[in-house]
């Protein structure tokens, strides 16, 4: 390279940083900052009305998972806090499950129709982002309480005499999750298999491959970014839900978010709700480097 | 030689649509195809060459008829459950699989031995000389090595037939005249019925054993390269076919009185208004003066380097080419010299009117 090439591309790498420049001071406060203090925050003393103390320790983060039995002071495993972690994964894995079996056959209806009416599926899918998360959840509870829609309506037809308890169970917040969370599951699925080759299909099929077999064999690893990233934006979210957990399983089916907030108010413990709040993010780091690898693996079947 | 037919198509009619907006893409199309033949489907865009094999493939079923299998109708069955494979015009090679896992997905599918599969493959590979690009994935091939790959995955599992559809369009023209060759090739080394759809009639002529012409959903005329250029049973056959000179008249006793009076000797005869079809290379340019032949003035000539093609006008106007090997006569043979014609015997054809 010449010298003037390289002072041109010195100057033109200058250029760049210097125009991403706010961009990177922007995210430096308003991501990195925060989290810098929830951190520090992690380490300190609950105040007696709720602030901290600056008195730094660990049992912020002792308490994700041990109490201080009140009449003996000695350290027990805090079997709530694990129920409470347990439930949050186990709904949110089902979560993304559900809208991936929902959502699939939905994005492939869509990407199958006529290009001038597949715009407008695609509209009435993101109609629900148009409304305000906590009013949608409120519908969602206005449907499944015991005297809401649904039970009216089996009672009505004659199916169940008393209503189906629905309402402030796990099943509740599944359903409102689901709910909520499928659109993001349809559109990358839906983008993904709008580039999906259709004439793949007859090959497959005249292959000698069955409709399974061409399921499993040849769509679901070609659209697998949009399955990647459809799971990964309903369970980041799922992990972390407050409302709908809040409104539909009301205060006993608490989720780690709802925890957090617990710690924040009424608990008036901020250091240990700062040292969830990392534990959550700790969490989802390590769900999605699973979730990576197992997908990456599943690149290369024959290996 | 006893000659077993593969494939047989039986009254086959297929219908798009329906009612008055139905499109009969096949129209009563009947057909043998023999084991062990190439045979090649050829005419016009549109005419049905990819409706019928894909009849003969299962994507499409029959509206009326039958498709027989070795003796067996497999109107049916789906496209996997008969021993039929197709070399798709987009190749439609898996984007996710290696060259060599998309030569095995086949035989996979057919649940085959690991062993088996993994033989073959390299048997497939090395047949159609990929072997250096086994583990490459298809998006990083040319074009003719795709076209190779779609080849080599149609053909491992062995199937009864093999279907192309226009594989060659894709390919420009000096890669098309290797992979004609290659073809061609496969097709003796593997002794597979072959079943190639093409609008082009030179790459017919050169690599079929037998031909079937189409035209608006019917087959017109099925017969060797030799016989469908020889003797062509209708006009769209003999115009789709090489160039042909046809003069309108009507038949009289020993030949056809064309429309400038002459009387022209044909090979068949049929009665009523005709039109005789020759060839131009059968038609001879001699002096004016011979008896018995057709006079004629040249218009116009054009020189294509091995041979020249003379335009010329019969008495009542009629329009005759004639090709000639350049370098005989040419001297002579200028614009307005009156000549006089003869036609090569036997290779003047009565056609339907
Ligand atoms: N799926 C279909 N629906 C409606 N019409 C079709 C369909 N497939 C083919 N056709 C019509 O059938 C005719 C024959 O088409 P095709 O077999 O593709 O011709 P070729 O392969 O000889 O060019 C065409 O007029 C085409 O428009
Ligand atoms: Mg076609």
């Amino acid at each position: 390279m010449s010298a003037a090439e390289d002072a041109l591309r010195k100057r033109s790498d200058r250029n760049g940083w210097l125009l991403s420049a706010p961009a990177l001071i922007l995210l430096l406060f308003a991501a990195s900052g925060p989290l810098l203090i929830v951190l520090v925050y992690s380490f300190l003393t609950p105040g007696q009305f709720g602030n901290v103390v600056w008195d730094f320790n660990l049992d912020g983060w002792r308490g994700i998972l041990f109490t201080r039995d009140i009449f003996e002071g000695t350290l027990v495993l805090a079997d709530a806090h694990l129920t409470i972690f347990w439930r949050s994964v186990w709904l949110s894995i089902l979560t993304t499950v559900i809208t991936f079996a929902v959502g699939f056959p939905t994005a492939w209806f869509i990407a199958t129709r006529p290009p001038k009416q597949r715009a407008m599926w695609l509209f009435l899918i993101t109609i629900p982002f148009w409304t305000n998360l906590l009013i949608r959840t409120f519908a969602i509870n206005e449907v499944i309480r015991n005297e809401g829609l649904l039970n009216t309506l089996l009672i009505w037809i004659g199916v169940i005499d008393t209503p189906i308890q629905i309402v402030y169970t796990d099943a509740a917040v599944l359903i409102g999750m689901t709910y909520v969370y499928l659109p993001l599951m349809v559109l990358p699925l839906f983008a993904a298999i709008d580039r999906f080759d259709m004439r793949l299909l007859e090959a497959g099929y005249d292959l000698y491959a069955s409709r399974l077999q061409v399921l499993r064999r040849i769509i679901l690893p070609i659209v697998k970014p949009g399955i990647v990233a459809g799971s990964i934006l309903v369970f980041v979210p799922s992990l972390g839900a407050y409302v709908t957990p809040r409104v539909l399983g009301g205060g006993k089916n608490m989720m780690i978010g709802n925890f957090i907030e617990l710690q924040f108010t009424q608990g008036r413990n901020w250091p240990l709700g700062a040292a969830l709040s990392m534990t959550l993010l700790v969490i989802v780091m390590i769900a999605l480097l699973i979730y990576v690898r197992a997908a990456n693996r599943g690149d290369n079947p024959h290996g | 030689m006893t000659t077993q037919v593969t494939i047989a198509v039986r009254n086959v009619v297929k219908a798009f649509g329906a009612g008055d907006a139905a499109v009969r893409a096949l129209d009563d199309v009947s057909l043998d195809i023999r084991k062990g033949e190439f045979f090649t489907l050829l005419g016009p865009s549109g005419c049905g060459k990819t409706t019928l094999l894909r009849l003969i493939a299962g994507f499409e079923m029959p509206t009326e008829g039958q498709i027989l299998l070795d003796g067996t109708d497999i109107s049916a069955l789906p496209p996997n459950k008969r021993p039929v494979n197709t070399v798709f015009q987009s190749y439609a090679l898996f984007p996710h699989l290696t060259v060599a896992q998309n030569i095995g997905f086949g035989l996979q599918m057919q649940g085959r031995p690991a062993a088996e599969v993994d033989a073959t493959t390299k048997r497939m590979l090395a047949l159609v000389k990929l072997d250096a690009l086994a583990t490459r994935k298809t998006s990083q091939l040319s074009g003719g090595q795709q076209q190779r790959v779609a080849l080599a995955r149609a053909l491992a599992p062995q199937p009864k037939v093999l279907l192309l559809d226009e594989p060659l369009s894709a390919l420009d023209l000096k890669l098309r005249k290797e992979m004609q060759i290659e073809l061609k090739r496969l097709q003796t080394e593997t002794g597979i019925t072959f079943v190639f759809v093409t609008h082009d009639q030179e790459e017919a002529l050169t690599m079929s054993d037998r031909i079937g012409v189409m035209s608006h959903g019917k087959l017109q005329q099925t017969g060797t390269p030799r016989e469908i250029y020889t003797t062509p049973v209708n006009r769209f056959v003999a115009s789709f076919i090489g160039e042909t000179n046809f003069l309108p008249g009507t038949t009289v006793p020993g030949g056809v009185r064309i429309g400038s009076g002459a009387v022209v000797e044909t090979a068949t005869s049929r009665p009523g208004d005709v039109t005789v079809a020759i060839r131009p290379e059968q038609v001879r340019i001699v002096a004016a003066s011979d008896p018995g032949a057709i006079p004629a003035t040249i218009t116009n000539l054009v020189y294509f380097g091995t041979d020249t093609h003379f335009h010329l006008a019969l008495a009542d106007g009629t329009e005759v080419v004639s090709r000639l090997q350049s370098g005989t006569d040419e001297a002579r043979l200028t614009p307005g010299t009156a000549v006089g014609l003869r036609f090569a015997p036997g290779a003047a054809q009565v056609l339907e009117d």
